[in-house]
């Protein structure tokens, strides 16, 4: 993928998305080499995001790169009330590649139409997220040795989820039976769902999340945030229904991974963290070596 | 009322377009949609005409002035049922009736406030397509967020 932008997940096909799952699987064997050296990557955080950064430039650190950027719009001249196209064609001028967070929807696919370099999309507003996607499937396929046949859960709130939606797309490609489990309110949305039925597979909605344990090999976890409830009763309701504690997972497949895009705030409790089924920290992890297959593929080496 | 008198309700051209069979309450879109309150041809329109097919119709006529069909298709969203007529020399040279295009550029809105097209100087362009219900919906390519034939505003 030599000079291409990496705006969304719905660009890539299935084969080009698991060329880049292999050569993260490289980087994750030798994650340290100096073969970005002399490469001068911009990290343009418009929209703060600590985790996806420090990944990010992990990545780029790690292979030898050097980073030039800024972590929120507060300390660029964004301030100062630059257009985000006048921002781009100037660090186009500074660097080999732009990675970008900004909070406005399509802001990444605009940028990249703009830059002279090639863009990758570290989340545009609520739109795309591909790198999360990326590092969630990389995730999946090493804890259950395959991406396809599996049965996958989604838990919490399905209806405003960037990573839930993205996710569930890319997984369209792998014959995956879904199976949702989220308060009647915060339901995935049909446009979702018809790429699932698009696809000709099954997915199956649930309010009680101990229906899914026996069935899933992976349970993705989100979190349901109060301020998605108009009415505060209603987030009373609902609120502890979908919170993942360690004595649920009896019962669960042996092979079950429990996955969580992070920050978590009390949707998993802590007891879960020591159980072998607990993935997500290791699932951040993997993000590295996903960032550094896509810089290295981008930038024509790897 | 003879023939002759209803040809004149709107006057007949030389040379030029007719667009004819537009839904009577679209005429004033279609007319802002092909830029023709800005053209300096004479232009001439009626609205809520007899129609034997729709019941009312509108009609626009432009003197000296024919469209690519890329153009025309413009004005499928509005006024699907239009016909586009070329007139040479008083007769009437082709007829043909809009295509909705695969893409929309320029002239819509994004219904998605938070989308970069209504927060920069970006322009607008949309692919066409039809969800499970057969209605016609606009996927923007900058925010991947489907507007809706009922929210469409254009630009
Ligand atoms: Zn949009």
């Amino acid at each position: 993928m030599k000079n291409r932008s990496l705006v969304s997940i719905n660009d890539f096909t299935k084969e080009e998305i698991i060329k880049i799952l292999d050569l993260a699987e490289s980087f994750e064997k030798n994650p340290r080499q100096n073969i970005l050296n002399g490469k001068v990557i911009a990290s343009l955080f418009f929209e703060p995001s600590t985790r996806t950064r420090l990944s990010f430039e992990s990545a780029v650190q790690q292979l030898g790169g050097s980073i030039i950027g800024f972590a929120s719009a507060a300390t660029s001249s964004v301030q100062k009330g630059e257009t985000l196209k006048d921002t781009i064609l100037t660090v186009s001028n500074y660097s080999d590649l732009i990675v970008m967070r900004h909070h406005v929807d399509g802001s990444a696919r605009y940028a990249s139409e703009v830059a002279s370099v090639p863009i990758i999309n570290a989340g545009d507003g609520a739109n795309q997220h591909p790198t999360q996607c990326l590092l969630d499937l990389y995730s999946i396929r090493k804890t259950q040795g395959t991406l396809d046949n599996l049965d996958i859960a989604f838990v919490g709130d399905l209806k405003y989820g960037r990573t839930v939606h993205s996710l569930t797309i890319a997984l369209t490609m792998f014959n995956t039976r879904f199976h949702l489990v989220s308060p009647p309110e915060l339901k995935l949305p049909s446009a979702v769902k018809r790429h699932i039925k698009e696809a000709n597979l099954q997915y199956e909605q649930y309010t009680d999340f101990m229906d899914v344990m026996p069935k899933c090999d992976i349970i993705y976890m989100t979190r349901i945030q109060r301020e998605r409830f108009p009415d505060p009763l209603d987030y009373e309701k609902v609120k502890n229904a979908y919170i993942l504690q360690n004595q649920m997972l009896t019962g669960s497949k042996d092979k079950l991974k429990v996955l969580h895009p992070l920050p978590r705030v009390n949707e998993i409790t802590t007891d879960v963290d020591s159980n072998p089924k607990a993935y997500y920290f290791e699932q951040a992890l993997n993000g590295v070596y996903v960032r550094q297959a896509l810089v290295a593929s981008i930038l024509g080496l790897a | 009322m003879s023939n002759k008198r209803k040809e004149l309700i709107v006057s007949a051209i030389e040379n030029g377009t007719v667009i004819d069979h537009i839904p009577a309450e679209s005429v004033f879109q279609v007319i802002r949609i092909l830029g023709l309150d800005k053209t300096d041809k004479q232009v001439y329109f009626g609205i809520n005409l007899e129609s034997k097919k729709f019941g009312t119709k509108g009609i626009i006529k432009i003197s000296e002035k024919y469209f690519e069909n890329v153009e025309v298709n413009k004005i499928a969203l509005v006024a699907p049922s239009a016909t586009m007529i070329e007139i040479r020399d008083f007769e009437v040279v082709s007829k043909n009736n809009v295509k909705i295009p695969e893409t929309i550029e320029k002239i819509v809105k994004c219904f998605n406030p938070n989308c970069i097209t209504n927060h920069e100087q970006v322009e607008t362009k949309f692919r066409v397509f039809y969800d499970e219900n057969n209605d016609l919906k606009l996927a923007c390519r900058y925010c991947e967020k489907n507007t809706s034939r009922a929210n469409v505003v254009f630009l």
